[in-house]
């Protein structure tokens, strides 16, 4: 316990538990949506396709990847989402064809202009985010925090909304909501989040972060705003417990916030079984 | 003036065109059911009425807004394990009606707790919509749809997939709802012997299309299979 006070007076590990906790908790409520709507993928395919793009980004030397790793982002998880019924690759197969390429390309380009002595370490941390949220700066913390707080602010404004939208897109687009404009508000703000979650746990453990919250609420609770509430709580929970058992045993970030969140759905999918039977 | 004037309407998707020439008029109380075999645009057609598609050509005149027709879509799979309480689905039939925000007030809530009534599911106000059997379901999208509607829902088989029984009752409440609401109601149907029973007109599409009233449409009938 001492030895973790002693941790929370750098600051860099504050700026960790704040940045942290913050993505996480939106990525959980993007996840109810997600998740019901069938997009699980969605987080996954674009965590592989900003890989894609830090690999760029090293490779032309940027200082400020996210400058470059955000729009590009945004963009194709707007390709992705708003195409997806007409294109003629649909969902899951094209999904899959953009992260695939995207981390092949990376990593391509990543060995051939050989940035640094250590190109494997360099992956593995983009990947597992081993490091990345323990080296935030101030800076970072403050930018994380608007665009959260702007994604919070949208997903409550639009609650009743992205409710009807999620759980019946016909009947929602018959009574005049602009289902378009909805499914673009969401491709925007998943890839907003996605890109700022992956400092948390790398580009191949960041669909966790959005998966598990919503589907332990969802063994559980019987309403949308249950799903909601629980997937958040669930998150913040998580995230700090994992944060902490990560300092505390010098595990890897990512992996151990994963590892909690693994626990925590098994727990819930004990429970609901109990609950039903 | 009637309700909804269709004239030369020309429906398709995909570039593909399903129906042509098509032209009639709904008045106001009247039990229409959209007859036809599979692909000739019958679903096409529901979504140009409710307006989540445009006709390829031809023009549509309604004398309501097309957001207060109440709408109940086919269940689509993964609804059937969405959770979201009874209470929670009726009430977004009122999002229609608001503004930016979409936040309900008490009215809406009024008018939810009305139609959960109406349709005799208030008990199930807070159970889960996963959990209920498929003609409760039916119900409950069914009365989300009238917290939509001032004066037409507009219903695409609401008895598919519902046993004898709740098929049945699933009717007798479209009907009730006809007769003694006055709302006007246009059903697309698979089950020709049952909307028959209740409908006042048919739309019929397909080679030969057809717009009358039930007596009319009889003859039509024996006069297709004269000719074939």
């Amino acid at each position: 316990m001492e030895s973790l006070m002693n941790y929370f007076s750098y600051p860099f590990v504050r700026y960790a538990f704040a940045v942290g906790i913050l993505v996480a908790f939106c990525a959980s409520l993007l996840g109810v949506v997600l998740v019901l709507k069938r997009f699980s993928f969605l987080g996954d395919g674009l965590s592989h396709f900003a890989f894609g793009i830090i690999a760029l980004a090293a490779v032309f030397n940027l200082s400020n990847n996210l400058l470059l790793v955000l729009p590009c982002t945004v963009v194709c998880a707007v390709i992705l989402l708003v195409s997806g019924q007409k294109a003629k690759i649909k969902g899951d197969a094209a999904v899959a064809a953009v992260s695939m390429s995207a981390l092949a390309i990376g990593y391509l380009l990543l060995n051939i202009f050989k940035t640094s002595s250590n190109v494997s370490g360099d992956v593995c941390s983009t990947l597992f985010g081993s490091h990345a949220i323990l080296t935030l700066k101030m800076s970072d913390v403050i930018i994380c925090a608007i665009l959260c707080t702007v994604a919070v602010a949208v997903f409550v404004i639009f609650y009743n909304r992205i409710f009807s939208v999620t759980f019946d897109e016909n009947f929602a687009g018959a009574t005049g909501v602009n289902v378009k404009a909805g499914n673009l508000i969401i491709a925007v703000i998943t890839a907003v989040i996605i890109v700022l979650a992956m400092n948390l746990a790398g580009s191949l453990l960041v669909s966790a972060l959005i998966v598990f919250p919503a589907l332990s609420a969802m063994r559980v609770c019987k309403s949308f705003k249950g799903v909601t509430v629980v997937s958040a709580v669930i998150s913040v929970v998580g995230t700090a417990l994992g944060l902490v058992l990560s300092i505390l045993f010098s595990t890897p970030v990512g992996a151990t916030v994963a590892a909690v969140y693994i626990l925590i759905f098994v727990f819930f999918l004990l429970a609901g079984a109990l609950v039903k039977s | 003036m009637p309700l909804i004037k269709c004239e030369n309407l020309c429906l398709g998707y995909d570039g593909r065109t399903v129906a042509k020439d098509l032209s009639f008029e709904i008045e106001r109380g009247d039990y229409v059911c959209i007859l036809g075999d599979n692909g000739t645009g019958k679903s096409t057609l529901v979504k140009v009425l409710t307006g989540l598609a445009k006709p390829l050509s031809g023009m549509i005149h309604t004398d309501f807004p097309l957001s207060e027709a109440g709408y109940l879509p086919q269940q689509t799979d993964f609804q059937k394990d969405f959770p979201a309480t009874v209470w929670e689905i009726v009430l977004s039939g009122c999002l229609g009606r608001k503004g930016f925000f979409g936040f309900y007030n008490s009215e809406d809530k009024k008018t939810a707790r009305e139609n959960m009534e109406k349709l005799g599911i208030s008990e199930l106000s807070s159970r889960s919509y996963k959990d209920l059997s498929g003609g409760q379901k039916q119900r409950v999208l069914l009365a989300r749809a009238l917290c939509a509607a001032r004066e037409v829902i507009i219903l695409d088989e609401p008895a598919s997939g519902l046993d004898g029984k709740s098929s049945e009752e699933m009717y007798e409440i479209i009907d009730s709802l006809n007769k003694d609401e006055k709302m006007t109601v246009i059903m697309v149907s698979h089950d020709e012997e049952k909307s028959l029973k209740y409908a006042d007109k048919v739309l019929h599409l397909g080679k030969t299309q057809f717009f009358g009233t039930h007596e009319q449409y009889e003859i039509f009938m024996k006069e297709e299979k004269q000719r074939s």
